[in-house]
């Protein structure tokens, strides 16, 4: 089946896969394979990964968006998406210090969505390792 | 002295001369813009496709019946208009076209009765309705070359509050659609609510595509995630179409401004030449005419005083140089 993933601004990623995973909104992580039915959802902050025909896997971290399937294509929709390579690892890692440390002394719908941004971006780069993992 | 003309001359056709090299590198800037404009008009239509695509989806599976984006209010009592122009000028017609384009819908506002605002993007179109005394409602400027998605979110936040908190009934986009390097036009597309054929699915999906979608999590959730960021994507390819625009029509500006630059200084070099033919020939008439004078003078004077000629010689020179010729004395 043919993935795509699609910003505003450019087609970020297309190519043949085997198998999708992604996280909606409501219901946590789901997997598409050749041949699902129709779907729609909405996505939240997550790490999606594309298993690609060759056996190799994409990881892209995904802020939100919409995720279409249909006719054997899913067609991934973000405002906001990056692929592995694009990640500046280590100014994520700073990221979610940053904002964990901010979160301790007072909650902030702002400080805890770049939170989990930080979250896609390292998980999509290998896992949030070394401090207090598995916060999400 | 005639010489002054040519020097007042050169100096006009020098700086016409410094102002073409700046109109042609503009017009080569802006021509080398309009490439990559286009292309990054290109390479957002495949994201507004889909959301398109989407949006359709889900008004076929029967959400957003009662979503106001999608609906609308029946009476339109107050109209936002936003108004995609450009930070600079020197683009010739681009400002003053999207500029009408919108007072007039307003003066036909304004004489039904009905209230409008206005959402400026561009620090051109800002100036004009503040000059005007209109009431301006928000401006976002800076980026009118170069817009990025960031700037289309802040706006499209900016007018579905608007529309959302009930001060406007409805939300027009004013922008120039880019159709061509050759061709753009002003047009006024309804932003919000969302064009009904869009909410019909007027042009289902082929068949086998469409339909018995599975949802996650419902229709009318979802439908309240993607339409604030449909509108977006709306603005987003205003903002591009608007941006290819103004290269576009820069680029013509400037390169008639070139050839008109060039024209003048071909016109001035004529005059130029004229003026300077014109004070040689004076001169040599003078020079002539005073020779003449020197000479004749000088043969009758041998002829009558022999002793005593050096005081003609000096009126005869005093007269050549009040003639105004500095060669006098080259003789």
């Amino acid at each position: 089946m043919t993935v795509s993933v699609v910003s505003p601004e450019k087609i970020l990623f297309t190519g043949e896969s085997t198998q999708v995973i992604t996280r909606t909104l409501a219901s946590g992580e789901i997997a598409f394979l050749p041949g699902h039915a129709p779907f729609l959802g909405a996505l939240t902050e997550c790490h999606t990964r594309i298993y690609m025909a060759d056996g190799s896997i994409v990881d892209v971290a995904v802020h939100g968006g919409f995720v279409e399937v249909s006719n054997n294509k899913v067609n991934i929709l973000s405002d906001v998406a990056e692929l592995a390579e694009q990640i500046d690892r280590p100014r994520a890692v700073r990221a979610k210090e940053a904002a964990e440390e901010h979160l301790k002394r007072e909650h902030d719908a702002e400080v805890a969505a770049s939170l989990s941004r930080a979250h896609a971006r390292l998980n999509a780069t290998g896992g949030v390792t070394g401090t207090s993992a598995g916060a999400h | 002295m005639a010489g002054g003309q040519e020097r007042i001359l050169r100096g006009r056709i020098r700086s016409v001369q410094a102002t073409k090299k700046i109109t042609r590198a503009m017009e080569l800037i802006a021509a080398s813009r309009i490439v990559k404009a286009q292309m990054r008009v290109q390479a957002a239509v495949p994201y507004s496709d889909q959301i398109t695509e989407v949006v359709k989806d889900l008004a076929a599976a029967g959400a957003g019946r009662g979503a106001p984006l999608l609906v609308g209010r029946g009476e339109v009592k107050k109209t936002c208009y936003v108004i995609i122009s450009a930070d600079r000028g020197l683009c010739g017609g681009y400002n003053t076209g999207v500029q009408r384009a919108a007072e007039g819908e307003i003066k036909v506002d304004v004489l039904g009765g009905l209230g409008y605002e206005l959402v400026t993007v561009g620090r051109k179109a800002d100036n004009y309705f503040r000059f005007r005394g209109y009431n301006r409602n928000a401006n976002f400027a800076g980026f009118s070359e170069n817009p990025t998605y960031d700037q289309a979110r802040e706006i499209g936040k900016h007018v579905v509050g608007l529309f959302e908190s009930g001060e406007v009934d409805r939300v027009l986009l004013v922008y120039t659609r880019f159709i061509s390097a050759g061709s753009q036009e002003v047009v006024l597309r309804p932003l919000v609510p969302l064009e009904t054929e869009t909410v019909e699915g007027g042009d289902a999906k082929p068949a086998g595509g469409g339909g018995d979608y599975e949802f996650e999590p419902d229709p009318e959730t979802i439908l309240e995630t993607l339409l604030p960021r449909y509108v977006e994507a709306r603005i987003y390819a205003a903002l591009l179409n608007a941006a290819a625009s103004e290269h576009a029509f820069r680029q013509r500006a400037m390169k008639s401004a070139t050839d008109n630059a060039e024209e003048l200084i071909k016109s001035l070099a004529r005059i130029m030449n004229r003026a300077r033919q014109d004070s040689i020939t004076t001169e040599i008439m003078e020079i002539v005419s005073g020779a003449e004078a020197l000479g004749t003078g000088k043969a009758t004077n041998v002829r009558y005083v022999d002793l005593d000629d050096s005081e003609i010689t000096q009126s005869a020179n005093a007269l050549v140089s009040s003639a105004g010729t500095n060669n006098a004395n080259d003789l």
